[in-house]
């Protein structure tokens, strides 16, 4: 089988289309390229979408934490504090049991002990307690003048929130927030190697990566070729992050603006 | 009452209630459960000095003027950063067995002329595996322990060496010139003036990375070793009353609720102790957390 040939039997293995049996032997470069570079599809998505709807619930949570409210903040606190206190890898294992569970209680949680959703909705939460966090430390060091300057124009309640907070919260929050994005997208590796089943061997990258480790015994080739993959990956994230951190601060001079750097500091 | 209950746990179909439970929940396994902990627990003792000093010497390295050495030092930092670690986990544990094997293989069989990747096998020759194939249980059982510790070690070494590195750079270069302008060495002024001043500048940094160190470790169980969550899915499943005295539904939701619990309280203690750590060592630092002490104090 050509390369080319190759990539349109695997390309799109990770989603079940294309050639259904895996190569069983004799595997060659191309295929370990094709078939890892298929299961990133499932990181791509899985950090796509928890880092999106994740952005809003945090938003929500950061606000609440912040709040005098008792009713508002502890249910706040206790959110972020169970999701950041405890390895994501124990959580998966959880919520996929307790799925499993409810799903005896009530077929509308069918779906939920299949990786795209069950998986999905347990990122979400994560990655909400992780930026919620994140966003909280930058609500409290929004400069004091700001929020006079909000006060001395008669703003108040939602414009206030939406023209000065936010934004401000936003910029400073940012470079954190491109961090917590990245390793997101790291922690999407763990899906398939908790309860979440790879129905019909459509795994994420690691997963085919392993695959391969396992039936050639070789990690130097396979592991590589993910390492490649996600540091492209991660360059991608660095670059659109970079974008909106331009944009952000698009009124402050040049020099002013502070870089995004990359802190090595989460394992969930 | 002691007697009593090892008595009664000896026909668990007539209990119920509390008395089955506190039967069930010391059986043979739950107590293999248990001890399960104690690895954890054992991980983090063997795990945390290695690291740090894996990542003493990386952070060392990364500074040498040596210009290979300070770029191995770079490297080693550089490469976590971008790729998932469990990638790394899974990579390290193969990547070292293979290895050790090698380079056994190379000194005890060197008369060997066969390759040692044959299409999708690694053979070395019998004297060379490790652990040897006519090995106790628990040797090998050792081997997966250390080779996980290992890989731990080689991780969250890179993670030290990025902050030690940054803690180097920290201290004020004014403290170095002084210590040059005495006629120290470089080897002098790095013992004698940096190293016993960047440990303030770590501490954050250092506090942080047990917090990761701990959520780390029911990773154990990808490599292999009997670990919590080993157990809590061996003992949390279905059990049907023709294999085991104590017959269950699936109780998976609960033993992984237990452990979740477990890690809560373990960091929720571990960062009571880390801010006192942190409170002590800032008292009377020149810093703005020292500063802070000092106007409430007054």
């Amino acid at each position: 089988m050509s390369c080319w040939e190759t990539v349109q039997a695997y390309g799109l293995r990770s989603l079940g289309i294309g050639e259904r049996l895996l190569p069983r032997n004799d595997f060659t470069l191309c295929e370990q390229f094709t078939l890892i570079g298929s299961g990133m599809i499932w990181n791509v998505y899985f950090g796509l979408f928890a880092l999106v709807s994740g952005f809003m619930l945090a938003t929500a949570l950061a606000v609440a934490k912040a709040n005098p409210n008792p009713w508002l903040r502890k249910p706040a606190e206790w959110f972020i504090f169970i999701f950041r206190g405890s390895p994501l890898f124990i959580q998966f294992f959880f919520g996929y049991f307790l799925f499993l569970s409810l799903k005896s209680v009530h077929p509308f949680f069918d779906a939920f002990t299949s990786a795209w959703l069950g998986a999905l909705v347990v990122l979400f939460f994560n990655t909400s307690a992780y930026s919620a966090e994140i966003f909280y430390g930058a609500l409290h060091s929004i400069p004091k003048g700001d929020t006079e300057a909000a006060d001395a124009y008669g703003m108040s309640g939602w414009p206030r929130f939406k023209r000065v907070i936010w934004p401000t919260m936003l910029r400073l929050a940012w470079p954190a927030y491109t961090n917590e994005a990245i390793f997101l997208f790291h922690a999407t590796t763990l899906v398939f190697f908790t309860g979440f089943p790879a129905l019909q061997q459509r795994g994420d990258a690691l997963y085919y990566a392993s695959y391969f480790a396992d039936k050639t015994f070789n990690p130097f080739v396979p592991y590589p070729i993910l390492a490649m993959y996600f540091i492209m990956l991660t360059l991608v994230i660095i670059g659109v992050f970079g974008l909106i951190n331009r944009r952000l601060n698009k009124h402050l001079p040049q020099n002013q603006i502070r870089k995004i750097r990359l802190r090595p500091n989460l394992i969930r | 009452m002691g007697h009593f209950v090892i008595f009664a746990c000896t026909d668990p179909q007539t209990l119920s209630g509390l008395s089955w439970l506190t039967c069930y929940l010391t059986t043979g396994k739950h107590l293999a459960f248990y001890g399960a902990f104690g690895t954890v627990l054992l991980l983090l003792a063997v795990t945390a000095p290695a690291a740090m000093a894996f990542g003493f010497g990386g952070a060392m390295a990364a500074r040498s003027r040596i210009l290979p050495l300070s770029w191995l030092g770079r490297g080693y930092i550089a490469i976590v950063r971008g790729v998932p670690d469990i990638a790394f986990f899974l990579f390290f544990v193969i990547a070292l067995d293979q290895g050790i094997e090698y380079l056994r293989h190379k000194i005890k069989c060197p008369d060997w002329d066969e390759p040692l990747r044959q299409g999708s096998d690694f053979i070395v020759c019998q004297a060379a595996k490790m652990p040897l194939g006519n090995s106790p249980q628990w040797i090998h059982e050792a081997y997966g322990f250390s080779l996980a510790v290992l890989t731990f070690a080689i991780v969250f070494g890179a993670f030290s060496a990025n902050v030690l590195y940054g803690a180097m750079r920290a201290v004020p270069h004014a403290q170095l010139e002084t210590a040059e302008a005495y006629g120290m060495s470089p080897r002098q002024t790095f013992w004698r003036v940096l190293v016993p001043q960047m440990w303030v500048y770590a501490l954050p940094g250092l506090g942080n990375l047990w917090m990761v160190l701990i959520k780390a470790t029911p990773l154990l169980f990808l490599l292999g070793v009997e670990d919590i969550v080993y157990w809590a899915r061996e003992l949390g499943g279905a059990k049907t009353p023709r294999f085991t005295d104590f017959p269950h539904p699936d109780w998976r939701m609960w033993y992984f609720l237990a452990l979740l619990v477990f890690y809560l309280c373990f960091t929720r203690v571990s960062e009571i102790v880390l801010d006192r750590i942190m409170r002590r060592l800032t008292r009377g630092q020149a810093t703005a957390g020292g500063e802070a002490q000092r106007k409430a104090l007054t």
